[in-house]
């Protein structure tokens, strides 16, 4: 057990700790190659990032991407999963590991793929939009559509996760409910509402914290679809703090990124789970 | 609605989504054994008119990616074996021995798992230097080796062996390291089973790390391989898709085989309330 908390207290903790204080110093390239060059700048890394538009226009991106993708995402995963649960389903287990498999695929392999598959000209995408008479959409050119497209992609890529999480619920969901409602005349939507969805209300606090909490750390997705790009439009947080850390070796302000990051993160589930603590005590 | 209707619209809605998962994987496979070119015509071909292997022989040629293959799988297979070695006899501890602190420590590592590993990256990678480790395969492999969630999940599946049998064990006269060897670790079995897939498609499809640290191209991984391909070959659909497939398959196909072990891993790690 010894060698385990070793090596996450110096591979983890330490750096966890380090961040905060890198975050406070101006440790740059050339610190990198002299350590004397290090200097203490106290919060003016994070002074300086809240003066900087791309910071800004990153934390946007990060943020439109959570606000859309996480209940599109969730939405998704769960009908997929009632849709596996219900009764009448046939072959069940290889319905779920097809839906499951994009969740198991490489990132950056299966972005390939939706590179193609989103190009303007030969891609399989618009030439089904162009059947139903819609204009080709410049999916990972324009910038109003690229974080659509990034999403699209991502909801794809990961709802299969989500929908296995739920499905174990719903399979422990007491079978008697649904008797005892359906005695009572309820109608299948109306089961939906008054047994299904408050039965699944604690999975669903998780389920949408675990997807929050991924969907901020957005990164491998524009690296290989857009470069950050067009006009920076899909930049997201981790994108910005890559770029400054390992493209311009600005480490102490890409630690004040991370930290930041982390920071907004750590509010968002603490307000998620204030929030269902109020809504689940009557 | 009729329960036959009903039936033949979930079922069709089933199949649906099937082929919306499904369907950009086996594309990509189809546009793999493509000709050069062929793939860039409007409508978009569905399959090869004439199917060809050229595009994996050009990618073993005249690519990184079979060595960035040969690298993914050494990487993916030591940090299994590792994570086993490291994680298996925390976890077991913190199941079944006693120590001072235990509830406390283990308290403190269940709220590191809100700390997103990025924030991490940047000292680690000021450490590794200083180690003299950027740009080695052990670079990538140490921070990943003890992990918090693989604790986690060797503990929950522990606290099940029955605490008689360890007593049982030592009273017959078994030391604590013949007791794990011969009676702890065959019990553990099938999360054994759970944590090595799980940290080998981690470590498979690990991309920004491995990024960070392997500066030569001669060591990158797979996913760091084909993204550089892809900057380089932007036209080429069909070589990239080709390597897209010898990047998915193996992890694909691991899934496949251990699924149970993976689902149950995934449902263990979701309900940690």
């Amino acid at each position: 057990m010894l060698p385990a908390l070793l090596m996450i207290a110096v591979f983890f903790f330490l750096p966890v700790l380090a961040a905060l204080g890198l975050s406070l110093t101006d440790f740059d390239i050339y610190a990198l190659v002299r350590l004397d060059n290090l200097r203490f700048v106290g919060g003016g890394n994070y002074l300086r990032l809240l003066q900087t538009p791309l910071f800004w226009k990153a934390l946007g991106n990060t943020l439109f991407f959570v606000i859309a993708g996480v209940p599109l995402s969730i939405t998704v995963s769960l009908a997929s999963a009632l849709l596996l649960h219900s009764a009448v389903a046939r072959g069940k287990a290889i319905f779920r590991t097809a839906l499951f498999a994009p969740v198991v695929t490489t990132l950056v392999a299966v972005a390939v793929i939706w590179n193609y598959l989103l190009h303007t000209r030969y891609g399989l995408i618009n030439s089904l939009l162009g059947l139903a008479g819609i204009h080709p959409v410049d999916w990972l050119g324009d910038p109003n559509w690229a974080m659509p497209a990034i999403i699209l992609f991502a909801v794809w890529k990961n709802f299969g996760f989500n929908m296995v999480i739920f499905l174990a619920a719903l399979q422990s969901i007491p079978e008697e409910l649904y008797e005892a409602s359906r005695i009572e005349g309820a109608t299948g939507p109306q089961q939906l509402r008054f047994v299904t969805l408050p039965a699944l209300a604690p999975t669903l606090v998780l389920v949408s914290t675990l997807t929050m909490a991924g969907y901020f750390q957005l990164f491998a997705e524009p690296y290989v679809l857009t470069q950050g790009g067009p006009l920076q439009s899909t930049t997201s947080v981790l994108y910005f703090m890559y770029e400054e850390g390992f493209k311009w070796w600005n480490l102490g302000s890409a630690s004040a990124v991370a930290f930041l990051l982390f920071l907004l993160v750590l509010a968002v589930t603490m307000a998620q789970s204030f929030v269902f603590r109020r809504w689940s005590e009557p | 609605m009729m329960p036959r209707s009903r039936a033949l619209l979930v079922n069709v809605a089933l199949f649906a989504a099937a082929a919306l998962s499904l369907g950009p994987l086996l594309w990509m496979v189809s546009v793999s054994f493509m000709a050069p070119g062929e793939a860039s015509s409007s409508p978009p071909p569905l399959f090869p008119h004439q199917a060809t292997l050229e595009n994996y022989r050009q990618l073993f040629a005249q690519t990184r990616m079979g060595r960035g293959f040969a690298n993914s799988l050494f990487l993916a297979t030591a940090a299994t074996l590792l994570a086993l070695l490291f994680n298996v006899s925390a976890g077991y501890a913190f199941a079944k021995l006693r120590f001072a602190g235990r509830e406390r420590i283990f308290r403190i590592l269940l709220g590191a798992l809100i700390i997103p590993a990025q924030v991490a990256m940047i000292p680690l990678f000021l450490l590794l230097k200083s180690m003299g480790l950027v740009n080695t395969y052990l670079g990538v492999l140490l921070p990943s080796v003890a992990n918090v969630f693989g604790i986690f999940l060797v503990r929950q599946y522990a606290l099940s062996i029955p605490d008689e049998l360890l007593e049982a064990a030592r009273i017959d006269g078994a030391g604590e390291l013949r007791l794990f060897w011969s009676i702890v670790l065959p019990a553990l079995g099938p999360i054994l089973v759970t944590l090595a897939i799980f940290t080998f498609l981690g470590s498979w499809n690990d991309f920004l790390w491995p990024l960070i640290v392997l500066t030569d191209d001669d060591r990158h991984t797979l996913p760091v391989a084909l993204a550089s391909l892809t900057r380089e070959h932007v036209q080429d659909s069909e070589l990239m898709m080709a390597g897209g497939v010898i990047t998915v398959l193996p992890v694909l196909a691991l899934f496949l085989v251990l699924q149970r072990y993976y689902i149950q891993g995934l449902l263990a790690g979701s309900v940690k309330g």
